[in-house]
């Protein structure tokens, strides 16, 4: 076993473990804490897999953005978010089956197939994987439209967001 | 080394475990963590296989930006529409905004 | 102008004329007639130039004026039409043209022109008089007819007819000249057809004469069937009438030209009233008066016999000079019964026209019974000269109406009937030109010796019949002319001699000029006619005149026929039986003041013979009891009714049966009731799921969505 290998499931065990606690534990609050850890332990995993600026966009949009809006959220609705009482309904074995069915599912399917236990190649010397992402999201003959068409759909939402939860008083 | 198998298996993972965040927690703030999980493991997978596959191919990098940005607009609007249901209900409880049933 | 284009020309007007009334000055009265009478006068100056010319030809007979063209392609050859002037074609324009040019010119007159309108005249009613105001003292003067303009126009339509069947040179432009006239008859019977009898009187006459027409029309066609043609100078070849003389035909073993003569025939016999179906020409008196001179004695029924005069050739063939073909004797026996028959009706008529209209069928049945004795000249001879004097005696009996007509409007006693003759009596002081006109014609209907055409004509039939040993014909006919005369005076006697019986006779008036001037002219005619066919060898006056008639139609024929030797029976028999019915019918009137007196009243003869009885009893009552009992109700509300009303239940006890048994039980309550109870019992149960809540549904879209996909995997990939 190698040293990344280790490295690998300490994070991967930390990153399950949060996404465990962000679905199960009572307090909003701390499930929107656990899931900033959570998207650590992903970023992390980019980090791992040498897409370095996607590991810093997970932390700075996702950790510094998202979860903040959570948090936010979680707060505004505090009537409801009551750290005490079930926080699941009572079907919940339902979905619990229907989780585990899905990760069973998933694996098996991974596991089937041959490809899926085959190494990561060494990155070619000199790569420079940022530079490459910049060029493939505004060059015309790669990603420019799809990322123009995102943003769109930011402008959209931010309007939608402002218009439906806009207090018409 | 670690085989592409793991990061598989890891996004599984995570993507059952927002699932079963989806379909059990009653608050819908909650049920948007639960998303929020399942976006992230969908990412994992995008950039594991940019990585085993031809890494000059940007194409699962690029997905998984647009994933973070379609996930950010999710959030907003999700999120506006908690706080929107709540001012005119008084409450984020999910059984309890039940108006479509017969 | 060549002949032959002015022939073309000759019965042009008369259609112009009718086409500018009705369409243009049907409004303007005076406008209407000019046309009218114009046309007349442009036809009858036409014919005037064709007869002249006609006259001057040699041999006219083998030479005639004739010109055709191609109508109508019929496979390799056209049917042709086109004019013909012959020697008899040429004299019958004569006088058609003449009495037609009359007619016009009196029908101004007898209906009232200038005259101020009706105070309550209506149309399709006789005019009733009109109150005037003259010198501060009202009176009643007669009015004008208000459809004057239509008069004139039907009129026009008609002589276009006449003329039409005049000059054709074929059987198919004759055909439509008969037709049209056949309808102008109806129209112009009934041109007063506010009343109803003149209405039914119109009916009868167009049904009557369809009845002919039909078979004439089957005659045409098995002639076209037999010849290929129409044509009169392409039948009457020698060849040509051989073939059809020897072909012989299933009907009562007559050759097909018998066949054809008789079918052609029935349609005169209809046309020319003659028995049997003489029925319609006496009530067809309900026109106006200038319709029964014009159509009732001087043109159309004249076109009958101008049809078998036409068809003579064909009529006689295999005719050897004495005995009588079958068709010939068919005819001679319908034309000398029908001389003697309508001969006896006509004594015991009172009404004036009545009388003329029956002497018009017996002297017609003279006409039929020459030409099927095989005397052609004489037929036509006579044939022109009845056409003047009847002309002359019906717009005589014309005038005599109106000046009768004149004395009602003046006592304003509308129930004196001023066509009856026993309210007449004295009229010869009143109304001197027509008394001396009428007295003219009444002659040379009779047949009064030397002065007069109707002795020439109707003697050289007689003595055509004796000349060729046709006793049976002689004798009827020697009867017929007797009663002829006989009621002739009578006519004249009751009409204008002695003193006037009613108040109206007292008061008649002379009738304005354009009635009395075509009175002088046709009086003329009727004096002098006669003498252009004095037979040769005629004591005292034979040869003083050529016998310039007999020449010129003889000459139609092919074979000339023979001048008759003269004999002196008939010449006595036509002198005693003139002269007598004359004497005896100035006898046994003289003194009659009422029908009470009159010996002749006789019902059987006062009614007809009851032949519109038998008529009625005959053909009227079956085809009503036919079309009302049988056809009506036995068939169509019986048979036929009842087989829809067969089906009609069939139908419905079907349908009940399906409905019952097939559609309430299967289609309503197990399709129809069935799905709908299926349907709402699955949405009952399926109602339950319908939550509401998102998670249920996201849940059992995952349950299906792995049982689904799973059961894939295993099935299609593993």
């Amino acid at each position: 076993m190698t040293a990344e290998q280790i490295v690998f499931l300490i994070v991967a065990l930390v990153t399950l473990g949060s996404a465990f606690m962000v679905v199960t534990t009572r307090n909003l609050i701390h499930a929107a804490l656990w899931l900033v850890a959570t998207l650590f332990g992903v970023a992390v995993v980019y980090a791992l897999l040498n897409a370095g600026f996607l590991a810093v966009v997970q932390v700075v949009v996702y950790i510094g953005a998202i979860a903040i809006l959570f948090i936010f959220a979680v707060m505004l609705t505090r009537k409801d978010a009551r750290d005490s009482g079930p926080q699941t309904h009572k079907n919940w074995w339902v979905g619990a089956l229907l989780a585990v069915a899905s990760y069973l599912g998933l694996s098996a399917l991974v596991l089937g197939w041959s490809g899926s236990s085959k190494a990561a190649a060494g990155l070619p010397s000199g790569f420079d994987a940022v530079g490459q992402l910049g060029e493939a999201l505004t060059s015309p003959n790669a990603y420019v439209l799809p990322f123009e068409v995102a943003s769109v759909l930011l402008l959209a939402a931010l309007v939608g967001a402002v218009y439906v939860a806009f207090n018409r008083k | 080394m670690v085989p592409l198998s793991w990061y598989l298996i890891l996004s599984a993972g995570l993507f059952s475990i927002g699932l079963f965040g989806v379909l059990t927690r009653r608050n819908a703030v909650a049920i948007l963590l639960g998303v929020e999980l399942m976006l992230n493991s969908v990412n994992v997978n995008l950039a594991a296989f940019w990585r085993y596959g031809d890494v000059t191919q940007m194409a699962g990098q690029v997905f998984a930006i647009i994933v973070f940005a379609v996930a950010a607009a999710e959030v907003a609007v999700g999120l506006a529409l908690v706080i929107s249901v709540y001012r005119k209900r008084n409450t984020v409880i999910a059984d309890d905004i039940d108006l479509m049933k017969w | 102008m060549t002949t032959e284009t002015l022939i073309w020309l000759i019965p042009l007007p008369p259609i112009l004329a009718f086409f500018l009334i009705v369409l243009f000055t049907n409004k303007s009265k005076a406008l209407s007639h000019t046309i009218g009478v114009g046309a007349a006068a442009l036809s009858w100056l036409a014919s005037m130039v064709v007869f002249f010319r006609a006259i001057g030809v040699e041999h006219l007979g083998e030479h005639p004026f004739e010109s055709s063209l191609n109508w109508l392609p019929t496979g390799d050859t056209f049917l042709k039409i086109g004019v013909l002037i012959d020697p008899v074609g040429a004299a019958v324009l004569f006088f058609v043209s003449i009495t037609i040019f009359m007619i016009f010119l009196y029908s101004v007159g007898y209906h009232n022109f200038g005259q101020p309108k009706g105070d309550h005249d209506v149309a399709g009613l006789p005019p009733h008089g009109a109150t005037v105001e003259e010198h501060g003292r009202k009176h009643v003067v007669p009015s004008i007819e208000p459809m004057y303009s239509r008069f004139f126009a039907f009129l026009g339509l008609f002589a276009f007819g006449m003329y039409t069947l005049v000059v054709s040179d074929n059987l198919l432009t004759l055909f439509v000249g008969w037709e049209i006239m056949g309808l102008c008859s109806y129209l112009l019977i009934g041109f007063w057809y506010g009343k109803p009898s003149a209405r039914n009187a119109a009916i009868k006459a167009f049904m009557t004469t369809r009845v002919g027409d039909v078979f004439m029309l089957l005659g045409i066609a098995f002639l076209y069937w037999a010849t290929g043609t129409l044509s009169f100078r392409e039948i009457f070849t020698e060849e040509t009438l051989h073939i059809l003389g020897t072909t012989m035909t299933p009907i009562f073993g007559l050759s097909a030209a018998g066949l054809i003569a008789l079918l052609l025939f029935i349609g005169t016999v209809g046309k020319s009233a003659q028995w049997p179906l003489h029925v319609w020409l006496p009530d067809a008196m309900e026109g106006p008066t200038p319709v029964s001179a014009m159509i009732h004695a001087a043109t159309m029924v004249s076109a009958g016999v101008y049809a078998v005069i036409r068809m003579f050739p064909l009529l006689t063939t295999d005719f050897n000079g004495h005995e009588l073909t079958t068709a010939m004797s068919v005819v001679a026996f319908i034309g000398a019964f029908t001389a003697l028959f309508a001969a006896t009706i006509a004594v015991a008529q009172n009404d004036i026209k009545r009388v003329l209209a029956y002497s018009t069928i017996s002297q017609l049945g003279f006409m039929i019974a020459a030409l099927g004795i095989g005397a052609y000249v004489a037929a036509v001879f006579h044939l022109i000269t009845h056409a003047f004097f009847k002309a002359l005696l019906f717009l005589g009996s014309g005038s005599v109406i109106h000046g009768m007509e004149h004395g009602v409007l003046h006592t304003g006693n509308h129930e004196t009937d001023p066509q009856n003759m026993f309210n007449m009596g004295g009229l010869r002081n009143k109304m001197p030109i027509t008394f001396w006109t009428f007295l003219i014609g009444g002659f040379a209907l009779s047949g009064f010796p030397i002065l007069t055409a109707g002795f020439w004509s109707k003697d050289e039939i007689l003595a055509d019949a004796f000349g060729h040993g046709h006793m049976a014909v002689f004798i009827t006919l020697a009867v017929a002319a007797f009663m002829t005369a006989f009621y002739t005076m009578r006519q004249i006697t009751l009409t204008f001699l002695g003193e006037p019986r009613t108040k109206e006779a007292e008061h008649a008036q002379e009738t304005p000029w354009t009635m009395t001037a075509p009175l002088v002219v046709l009086a003329f005619f009727a004096v002098t006619y006669g003498w252009v066919g004095i037979p040769e060898h005629f004591p005292l006056f034979g040869g003083l005149v050529p016998n310039w008639f007999h020449e010129f139609v003889g000459g139609t024929l092919a074979e000339h026929p023979e001048a008759l030797e003269f004999n002196v029976v008939p010449l006595l028999t036509s002198l005693f039986v003139a002269l007598g019915g004359l004497f005896f019918g100035w006898l046994a009137y003289r003194n009659v003041q009422t029908p009470a007196e009159d010996k002749f009243q006789i019902p059987v003869l006062k009614n007809k013979w009851y032949f519109d009885e038998a008529y009625d009893f005959l053909f009227v009552k079956p085809a009503y009891w036919f079309s009302e009992t049988f056809v009506s109700a036995w068939m169509d509300k019986g048979v036929i009714d009842g087989i829809l009303h067969t089906f009609g239940k069939v139908t419905q006890f079907l349908g009940d049966i399906i409905r019952n048994y097939f559609d309430l039980p299967v289609i309503n309550r197990f399709f129809g009731d069935g799905t709908a109870d299926a349907t709402q019992w699955v949405g009952r149960n399926l109602r339950p799921i319908q939550t509401g809540r998102v998670q249920q549904y996201f849940m059992l879209a995952l349950v299906i969505f792995i049982v689904v996909g799973a059961a894939l995997y295993y099935l299609l990939l593993a």
